[in-house]
């Protein structure tokens, strides 16, 4: 073959040997390598030693200002998340600040909710939202795990998939529509069935009294907020906990069969106990939920602004509040609901660290 | 799954598993069953629900006609249903690339980064974090200081809750793509960011369209965060979205308990519309995800 | 236990010029020593092997040529390795620019996803912009190169991972073939492939050793023994002994080695 790609090697050793070839085209280079490949392409096939070695091409790395543009832009997105807490955080924080500065301490301890004559207390509506989350663990963390044991350990294999995804879909049920069913399907059939008789029982009796009596039975109230709730939370809890007991391994489930074991001795001593931290962790992200939910609330809690002693009766919850008084507030109420937003987002911000910190000690191996 | 339990093949004169145990296993059976039944059950009933007493609202005019004024009759959801599309359009064009972004920082660019940790961490905090504290910090950020609600508020609004579910999916979609590959990528002499665009992103590309699927189901029923941003408008909002913009999950609210028999028909209507879109949208984005593995 | 390589390609070009010089190479995991005081030459159109047991480092050697363990903060080459001369360890080099010049085949088939033409076209892309019918000619060149253009000429279109996987090795071969490079480098190209499969990338290595400078790890001795001119075997993170494929396998001058190509360890 031709000599030319010998010089060029030769040039190529040269201007390597000085280490700026890299930088460094030249045209003849260029010029003999696509002579170079087009002898290549034509006898390609016949390989031999003849063949030229390819002759060097500077070649510079392609797409600089792009792959500049694309990093710096991938690390502003990801900062991006962080400065949109901060911003959520600072934004409550500034626009409750005028209600925390007016009313101090009386603002979380006082039970006053009164627009005539400025005055705002956030108790009964922080009462309200823990209990109804509350109720809303103790009814729907019993069925989800229930629900995430069927699916782990009873659940045929062709069965799992269908199930496992209708109670995913639960999840995305929006919360409007669960205030729907609640409203107009739930507490109708609650009212009737459930707190008209409860409060022929429980007339007159101490504590239980108190606890269960409503005083109008219309089926609102903070119980069948939480019973929502509950139903809300537990698609969440139950894939998690699902996934959990999924990641346990076979071997160790297999053990505790072959020692004899019934399926309820291994689930209770085996599988619970092992993903016990994470499965507090979903709890946690359950009662996140529930905290923080608002439209379904609203829909069923009877939004009184009293704290009442029983379940049963009307109350209100943090989210709800300001879902029902936002838009038709001014002056220092519109900052009262920020505040109460604010008390909301530190709550809700707590927990959901403690049970994203439990999720991940086990998620990371 | 079906393992073989003890219990089920107990013979006569084999007595080591107690009738108390036995018990505990068949009442643990029983119960996980029916909680499980419970569940699914309550889900066909809200759809059962939604269908009958939605079904009737639903007519040409429902997707035709604007929403009826107090004590008119007839109307429809038209202005709603546009609003809501465009409001969520709004949102998922808004947290797309920075959602893509920041989980494409996250899986490709931050190996043993403290900072991506945090990242990661608060990411996933802000994906369960209540909806109506967006809504509330968008109206301290945007709606206060323009003066006056507006559909840029409410899109940014579901913007926002949809970025933290689509930076956790395409993070762990990208995870799912293996390492030779991107090897094998930078082995011809691509920068990263050229392996990434052309070759991890398209390995994991039904993975991360679910994931922005899922966000627009998860914003499309939002109901709280609109409240303070883009409110709701009986009439065709204006074309450049200030002011109220007609949506459909606030127009539910407004309507479901209003005393006019049109309203609550229409409000019905409205929900059969959002919650079939909204499932159909769901099990569409997990059928891609399966059928890709 | 292994048979001596009877008919050998090893026509061993004494004269042939050095491409890679690797210099007193040190190479850290961490805090972790993998690679120990490496020297090695790679011969212009010859195949060196590197051979030893699993964990020996000769993948790590292998991923320093083209910095591909630079994708990785953690890990840490010291030393010289020079490409005709260049110091491809020093701190100016366009890592890219390097990965383009010394090309690599992995252990895994690893079709990207995109189309067989589309994978081929990948990395002359990167850094041309040929015209259509020089870019036609140059794609299939490479896969007529890589013995694979008469089973995917009718669907050139079709994605890359619906072949078979020995068929997805050579595309890989053809891609980086297309990109025109002057030394390959192959990671256990055949460990995950069926034997005819095998036998074809043999065959092909054969072929390529002409035009290119190769560098192959194998964990399968015969592979060595028939495919490459020389051979290095390593141990515990350093070359025990380099020579000629021949002098390894049929009269080493190191016990250890004896014993490892006997089969007595490993």
């Amino acid at each position: 073959m031709s000599k030319a790609p010998e010089a060029a090697q030769k040039a190529l050793d040269g201007a390597f040997a000085g280490g700026e070839a890299l930088a460094a085209p030249s045209a003849n280079l260029a010029t003999e390598r696509d002579r170079n490949a087009e002898t290549t392409m034509v006898d390609m096939s016949t390989s031999s030693a003849e063949t030229q070695r390819a002759t060097y091409v500077p070649r510079a790395t392609p797409k600089k200002g792009f792959d500049f543009f694309f990093r710096h832009a991938s690390r502003a997105s990801a900062w991006f998340v962080l400065v949109l807490l901060a911003g959520i955080m600072l934004s409550m924080i500034v626009g409750g600040w005028p209600a925390f500065r007016e009313m101090g301490i009386g603002f979380l301890t006082s039970s006053v909710w009164d627009t005539q004559n400025d005055q705002y207390g956030a108790w009964p509506a922080i009462v309200g939202t823990l209990i109804t989350a509350l109720i809303a663990l103790v009814i729907g963390v019993p069925l989800s795990l229930g629900i995430a044991i069927f699916l782990t350990q009873l659940a045929p294999p062709w069965f799992k998939r269908p199930v496992s995804t209708a109670i995913e879909l639960l999840a995305a049920v929006p919360s409007i529509i669960y205030g729907m069913w609640g409203l107009f399907v739930f507490v109708p059939l609650f009212a009737k069935y459930v707190q008209q008789p409860v409060n022929s029982i429980v007339e007159g009796m101490p504590i239980v009294g108190t606890l269960f009596k409503s005083a109008s039975p219309s089926g609102l109230g903070i119980l069948t907020a939480g019973f929502i709730l509950a139903f809300m939370i537990i698609p969440f809890i139950a894939s998690i906990t699902r996934d959990m007991i999924d990641q346990i391994p076979t071997v160790l489930r297999e053990s505790a069969y072959g020692i004899g074991a019934t399926t309820w001795e291994v689930v209770n001593h085996v599988l619970i106990p092992q993903a016990g931290v994470a499965i507090i962790g979903a709890v946690m992200l359950g009662l996140g939920r529930a905290l923080g939910e608002t439209m379904a609330v609203t829909f069923v809690v009877g939004n009184a602004n009293r704290l009442s002693a029983s379940l049963l009766d009307p109350g209100s919850t943090i989210a709800s509040r300001i879902a029902n008084e936002f838009n038709e507030a001014i002056g220092l109420q519109l900052h009262a609901l920020i505040a109460l937003g604010c008390i909301l987002f530190f709550v809700t911000f707590v927990v959901l660290v403690i049970a994203r910190l439990l999720v991940a000690r086990v998620k990371r191996y | 799954m079906s393992e073989p339990t003890p219990t089920s093949n107990a013979k006569p004169g084999w007595s080591r598993v107690r009738p108390a145990r036995r018990f505990a296993d068949r009442l643990m059976k029983v119960t996980t069953t029916l909680f499980t039944g419970l569940a699914v059950f309550v889900l066909f009933w809200i759809l059962g629900m939604l269908i009958v007493k939605g079904i009737g609202g639903l007519s040409v005019a429902t997707f035709t006609a604007t929403m009826p004024g107090p004590g008119s009759q007839g109307g429809g959801l038209a202005n709603a249903i546009v609003g809501s599309l465009l409001l969520t359009f709004i949102g998922i064009a808004i947290a797309t690339p920075i959602g893509v972004l920041a989980g494409t920082f996250l899986a490709e660019y931050s190996r043993g980064s403290k900072v991506a940790e945090v990242i990661r961490f608060i990411n996933d905090i802000l994906l369960s974090a209540p909806s109506i504290l967006i809504g509330l910090f968008v109206y301290v950020v945007m709606v206060m200081p323009m003066g006056g609600y507006s559909g840029w508020a409410g899109g940014v609004a579901l913007g926002i809750i949809a970025i933290p579910v689509i930076v956790r999916t395409t993070e762990d979609m990208l995870r799912l793509v293996p390492n030779h590959l991107r090897e094998a990528g930078s082995a011809m002499g691509a920068p990263l960011s050229v392996v990434i665009t052309s070759v991890t992103w398209r390995a994991a590309k039904a993975g991360m369209v679910t994931g922005i699927l899922l966000a627009l189901a998860r914003v499309a029923g939002e109901t709280a965060p609109l409240l303070f941003t883009a409110l709701n408008n009986t009439f065709w909002f204006r074309p450049d979205l200030t002011g109220g913009v007609s949506n459909l999950p606030v127009t539910i609210y407004q309507f479901a308990s209003a005393p006019y028999e049109n309203w609550q028909q229409l409000a019905w209507a409205g929900s059969l519309i959002i919650t079939l879109s909204i499932l159909l949208l769901s099990v569409a984005a997990r059928s891609l995800v399966h059928r890709d593995k | 236990m292994l048979t001596p390589p009877s008919s050998s390609p090893q026509v061993v070009n004494e004269n042939a010029p050095v491409r890679i010089a690797v210099k007193n190479l040190d190479f850290f995991y961490g805090e972790n020593k993998a690679l120990k005081n490496i020297n090695l030459d790679f011969k212009d159109r010859h195949i060196t092997a590197l051979i030893g047991p699993s964990g020996c480092g000769k993948s790590t050697l292998l991923r320093i040529f083209n910095r591909i363990c630079s994708l990785y903060p953690e890990q840490r080459a010291v030393g010289e390795i020079l490409l005709d001369g260049y110091n491809i360890l020093g701190p100016n080099v366009d890592v890219n620019e390097l990965r383009s010049r010394v090309g690599m085949v992995f252990q895994k088939p690893t079709p990207f996803p995109m189309s067989i033409y589309d994978n081929v076209a990948f990395g002359i892309r990167l850094y041309e912009k040929p015209a259509k019918s020089e870019l036609d000619g140059r794609v299939e060149a490479a896969l007529r190169r890589a013995a694979l253009w008469d089973e995917v000429k009718d669907k050139l279109k079709s994605s890359g991972m619906g072949l078979s996987g020995g068929q997805q090795q050579r595309l890989c071969i053809a891609r980086t073939i297309a990109q025109q490079p002057e030394v390959i480098l192959f990671d256990e190209p055949t460990s995950a492939l069926d034997p005819i499969s095998t036998g074809k990338i043999e065959d092909l290595l054969e072929e390529m050793r002409h035009d290119f400078t190769i560098a192959i790890v194998t964990h399968n001795m015969q592979q060595a023994a028939r495919i490459s001119q020389y051979t290095a075997f390593m141990y515990l993170g350093e070359v025990i002994e380099f020579a000629s494929t021949n002098t390894i396998f049929l009269a080493p001058e190191k016990e250890q080695t004896l014993d490892y190509v006997t089969g007595r360890f490993g």
